[in-house]
Order: structure tokens, then sequence, then C-alpha cells
């Protein structure tokens, strides 16, 4: 069992880590979204397979999405979304880790997040039909 | 004690979040030793900001030597949130060093490493969180 605030903590230092690196050396903000995407994407597609592996088969495109919203969601951010800082930086792992959920799923699909009033933030999900 | 499905799933966050770290530093640095490297000073900045939760939840007072700081360190700190209790070991003569044996360390679950990289020291952000949480407490110290 790992402590949440542990998780904060690492999430907290990967984004800055990960600006840091890019502050001293070459690249810009964009790659490290990009970055701390993929990382969030790769994470989320290890967390779907564990999660789902006893659930039933899910039948259709609303009931994957009823799933990622309330169980997926709630189990893994219940508490800890309303610690995560609310700039687009510290989202970009968040938005990652439901489209490799969602990925894992047989969805594939943009994910994006707004903030327009603290703390709220809003993530679009845009399925894209194969 | 059983674990609840939400400190499972918890736990695995965290474990599969630090290796998708791992797995991106090693793709921005070229040798292990830069990764071990920034691992550390990762950890530390963790370590430094851990220490104020772990006194504010722990209850601990002041050690007075440096085998409560051990003991401290495995059978709580380690506990509270790591849900592991590592083994103290390795006593030199003087008492000012002491190894710690993880007997499962959680962080190394679904790990496989590629042969190209024996001398990455997977966990070493512990190593950085150790050391930045007792330099908070006036205790300098060297990890390895």
């Amino acid at each position: 069992m790992a402590d949440e605030a542990l998780f904060l903590l690492l999430h907290n230092e990967m984004v800055a880590g990960l600006y840091r690196a890019a502050e001293q050396g070459e690249g810009e903000n964009g790659r490290c979204t990009t970055k701390l995407e993929s990382m969030g994407f790769r994470v989320g597609q290890g967390l779907i397979e564990r999660f789902t592996k006893d659930t039933a088969r899910f039948k259709d495109e609303l009931d994957i999405m009823k799933f990622i919203c309330k169980d997926f969601w709630t189990t893994v951010f219940k508490k800890q979304i309303d610690n995560l800082r609310t700039n687009h930086q510290y989202l970009a792992f968040t938005c990652g880790l439901i489209r490799g959920g969602l990925s894992n799923l047989g969805i594939k699909s943009i994910v994006t997040a707004e903030v327009s009033s603290m703390p709220a933030c809003k993530f679009q999900v845009m399925i894209q039909k194969m | 004690e059983k674990e609840s499905p939400q400190s499972f799933l918890n736990s695995e966050l965290f474990t599969l979040t630090y290796g998708a770290l791992v797995t991106q530093l090693c793709k921005d640095y070229e040798n292990d030793e830069d990764v071990n490297k920034q691992l550390d000073k990762m950890g530390y900045n963790i370590g430094v900001r851990l220490i104020e939760d772990f006194l504010a939840r722990s209850n601990v007072g002041r050690c007075h030597d440096f085998r409560e700081t051990a003991d401290v360190i495995a059978k709580i700190a380690f506990k509270m949130y790591l849900g592991i209790t590592p083994s103290i070991t390795n006593w030199s003569p003087g008492g000012d060093e002491f190894s710690l044996i993880l007997e499962n360390n959680p962080l190394v679950d679904f790990v496989e490493l590629p042969d190209n990289h024996s001398s990455l020291i997977y966990s070493n952000l512990l190593c950085g969180v150790l050391r930045g949480a007792l330099e908070m407490v006036s205790q300098r110290l060297l990890f390895q």
C-alpha cells in the first residue's frame, strides 16, 4: 500500500522536474506537456488492465464512459483531484491517464482539460470513430 | 489486515506512475548515472516536503540517537508510506552507518529492466527522499 501523499508529491515533482530539465537544456513547454501526457497514457493503460480484470464485458461506449467516470475516476482520484494544482501542465498527466484507460477499452479519444474557475476543472473527452 | 480496493489501486497508481517516470528519464538522459542522479534529486525534493506530512501525522518526537532514527524510518515511515517494514542491518562499529533491506519493494512490481540498463538504480528516488527528509530534521547523511 502506498500512501496518497506520496503520489501527490511524486506527481508534483514529476511536473516540476520535467520543466526544470527543459529550462536547462533545449526543448520548450509544449514538449513537457506531451511527455507528461504520454506518461499518463502508459499508466492509464496499466491501471485499466488491472482494474477491469474481474468486471464483465462492457455493452457499448456509454457503458465504458460510465465506468470511467464512476468507478475508475472516483477510485483513483476521489481525494486526490482536489489537491492537484489546477493548471494545464498539472493536468496533462491526468488527460493521458484517461486517454490510456479508454484506449485499452477500445476507444480512441482526445482528452483535453480546461480550468475556467478554480478549483473546478473540466475534462473534455472526444471519441474518435475508427 | 486486508487491503481495501481503494488503497490497492492507489498503490498501483503510484507504482505505475513511478515506472513511467523512470522510463521517461531513461529516454531523456543518455546514461544511467544521469538518470540515477536525477532520481535522487527528485527524491530529495519530495523528502523535503514529505517530512512535514510525516511529523504532522506520526506524532514522533525528536530521536535521542541514530539507532532510534533508524527504527523510526523503518518501522514508522516506511510502514506509513509504502506499507512495508525494511529490516535494519549492517550497523557499523561506530554506530553511524546501517543498511535498510527491503524484502518486497513495492516500487518494482511489474518492472523488468532491459539488459542495457545494468547500472540503473531503479529505486534511487528512495535514497533522495530519505536524504531530503532527514536533512530537514538536521541530519546530514550519505545514501547509497
